[in-house]
Formats: structure tokens, sequence, C-alpha cells
């Protein structure tokens, strides 16, 4: 190769290398911004702000969906697998809300550790399967494993 | 390869045949994904989305990096057809960002409640899709194309940095979007029957941006060297 290419090309790489190096360093600083919502043990350990809105994610907990009235308020627990936090929503949910299912809420803490959500998405998971493949996991999930 | 004329009479004799694979791949891929493959056992048909939701977002990174090596090839050994092969890349990278952004943005009203969201995968597909757009502005703002292509280049290897990010986005942040199916190191969670026409519809999207660089880049070629021995021979035998 020419002096003056090997000199292109090495100034071409020195400035891909420090663009990279210098947004590695950005995206570290804001990392806690850049994450879309908190789990529940952040919030727990008092990660979370007190008064302002975030977002909230987890796994709704098996069996704890409740409806205590006969309007929209709905009860139910998130959990990332270690901590729970207790949420309260009023409105309508996405079709794939269930039990089990992971979603993302919006929405702030009351003084009594209960999570107010505003607004209530769904976060679907990356396995995509036919209904019957899904039933026999359920019927035998360690012939898979 | 190096040569312009003999590039443009190279692309003259393959395009056909790639077109007629790039349609047969994407209508066997069509069929497959849309009439054989199952529902999905959660989203029901709105899953179905992903064959032209996912080939086009993959489409729209590699695209990009292919844009911004051409642009360094350019750059370095200031060769006419990589710098036309950047870019003609550009507005093909920008319009399959666009249909990954608004069929993501169908399907997660539906799914997840909400049309958009500004977690780090969306946000960051945003931002390349305005990375497609400034290289069209800036190469359309400037004169001389040869300078015009100098400075696209080192635009498109400034927002290169972007592609990993966007990649990588779902793992290194909480995000909305859900973490990658296909590209993971073990098995892929898709069921097989989903998998295939996923693969078939990928391979098409992948021919029809060969075919639509090549067809753009014989255009712009022809443009650039229009006072060239080459083109007027060209234009005389017709």
């Amino acid at each position: 190769m020419k002096p003056v290419r090997k000199q292109r090309l090495y100034l071409i790489l020195a400035m891909v290398v420090a663009i990279a190096v210098a947004a590695g360093f950005g995206l570290n600083a804001f990392n806690q911004n850049l994450m879309f919502f908190f789990a529940p043990t952040e919030v727990v350990a008092g990660k979370a702000p007190d008064t302002a809105v975030f977002r909230l994610g987890g796994m709704v907990v098996e069996g704890s969906v409740q409806r205590p009235g006969d309007d929209l308020l709905v009860r139910f627990d998130l959990t990332d697998f270690e901590q729970v936090v207790s949420v309260e929503y009023t409105g309508i949910l996405p079709d794939l809300f269930r039990e089990g299912q992971g979603i993302v809420s919006r929405g702030r803490l009351r003084t009594d550790g209960v999570f107010v959500a505003e607004e209530v998405l769904a976060k679907h998971d990356e396995n995509y399967m036919p209904p019957e493949v899904a039933a026999s996991l359920k019927r035998a999930p360690e012939d898979l494993k | 390869m190096g040569s312009p004329p003999h590039f443009y009479r190279f692309t003259g004799k393959i395009l056909p045949w790639l077109s007629l694979l790039c349609a047969l791949l994407i209508a066997t891929g069509l069929w497959g994904g849309l009439v054989e493959a199952p529902a999905d056992y959660q989203q029901g048909d709105s899953f179905r989305i992903i064959y032209v939701h996912v080939p086009s977002a993959w489409m729209s990174l590699f695209v990009y990096v292919v844009m911004a090596v051409c642009g360094a090839i350019g750059l370095i050994w200031h060769m006419k057809n990589a710098e036309v092969i950047a870019i003609s890349s550009a507005p093909i990278g920008a319009s399959f960002t666009f249909l990954a952004l608004v069929t993501g943005s169908l399907w997660g009203k539906p799914m997840w409640g909400s049309w958009w969201v500004w977690d780090a995968r969306l946000t960051s597909e945003l931002i390349l899709l305005f990375l497609y757009l400034g290289v069209i502005g800036l190469y359309a703002a400037i004169e001389d194309k040869r300078t015009a292509s100098r400075a696209v280049a080192i635009l498109a290897l400034v927002g290169l940095v972007n592609i990993p990010i966007i990649h990588y986005s779902v793992e290194w942040w909480n995000t909305l979007h859900q973490g990658p199916t296909v590209t993971k190191f073990d098995k892929p969670s898709i069921h097989v029957s989903m998998l295939i026409p996923l693969l078939l519809m990928a391979g098409g999207f992948k021919l029809f941006y060969l075919i639509s660089v090549l067809i753009r880049a014989r255009g712009e070629l022809i443009e650039r060297e229009s006072n060239s021995n080459w083109v007027s021979e060209l234009l005389e035998k017709r």
C-alpha cells in the first residue's frame, strides 16, 4: 500500500476508535438514564425516586391479580424473582397482560410503598411458538430443557 | 471490478438473475410466513409482522455498515465504484429503517399498548434514520460529487458507532423491546416452522437491497461519467 493511503487508513481507524471510546464513556455516564424501567429490587432498595414519576418493570406474580370492585381498579404484584412490589392501576390493560407475563408500568410510589400506575405496557418476550408447542411445554417443561 | 465501464457491463448481466431469485425468495417467504406458519401461542396472528419488521430492521443495520465501509474505501483508495455504492445505499437504508419503525409501531399498539416509547432500542433506531437522512442531505448540498462523497463518508463513519448500540441496546439496558430471538448464541427461541419463512424473507430482502443498490449505482455512475468515452459509446449503441 502506498504510504499516503496507509496514513489515510490509520487516520480513519483512529477516528472510528476515538468516537467509539467517547460514545462508550458518554453512555456509561448516562447509564441510569438510559434504563427504561426500574426493577422491584431497586425500588425496595430505595434507588427509585420517592416522589417523581418513574417506570417499574417486572413479572406479574401468578395468582396476585385482584379486582376488588366492579370498576376498572386492578391490583397485582410485580416481581423480578427477588423482591415484590404491589401495583394499583385503574384502566384498560393491554391484550398481552396476564399472570406470569412481563410488564412495564409508569406511575409513582405512594407513601405506603404501593406503586400507583398511570399506564401499563406489556413487555413481550423473545419466544415464538405455535399454541400446541406452548401447551406441551407447559405439560412437560423438563423434557425440553 | 475497479473500472466503471466493466462494473456497468457486469452488473447489467447479473441483474435479471438476481431479480428472479429475489422474487422467488420473497414469494415463498411471504407464503410461508402469512399462510403456512402457525399462529403464535400468545400474540396470535399479530406476530406475523416479524416477517417484514425483522428483515427490514436487520437490513437497516446491514446497509449502514456497507455504506460506511464503502465510504471508507472511497476515502482511502479513491475508488469511484465504492463512492457510488456508498451514496446509492443511503436512500435504501433509510427506507428499510422507516419500514422497521412503522411496522414496529403498528405492532406495538395492540401488543405493548403504545405506538411509541422512548426506550434505548427504539430511540437508537430513530437516530439511525436521522443519520441516513443526514447523509442524503449532505450529499445533495455539495456541488462537486467527489467532494460530496468524501464528506458523506466521514459522516457515515462517525455514525457507525450507533450500529453496535442498536444491536446490543436490548442487552445493555432495560428496554420495552424484547431481546434477540434469532441472533443469540444458543439456539433461536423461535419454532422452526416460523423461523424458515423468516430466513427466506431475510434472504429476499438482502437480494432486494443488492438489486436496488446496483440499479441506483449504475444510474449514478452514468451521471458522474457522462463526459467519458465509455458512456458516449454506450449511448451510440442504443
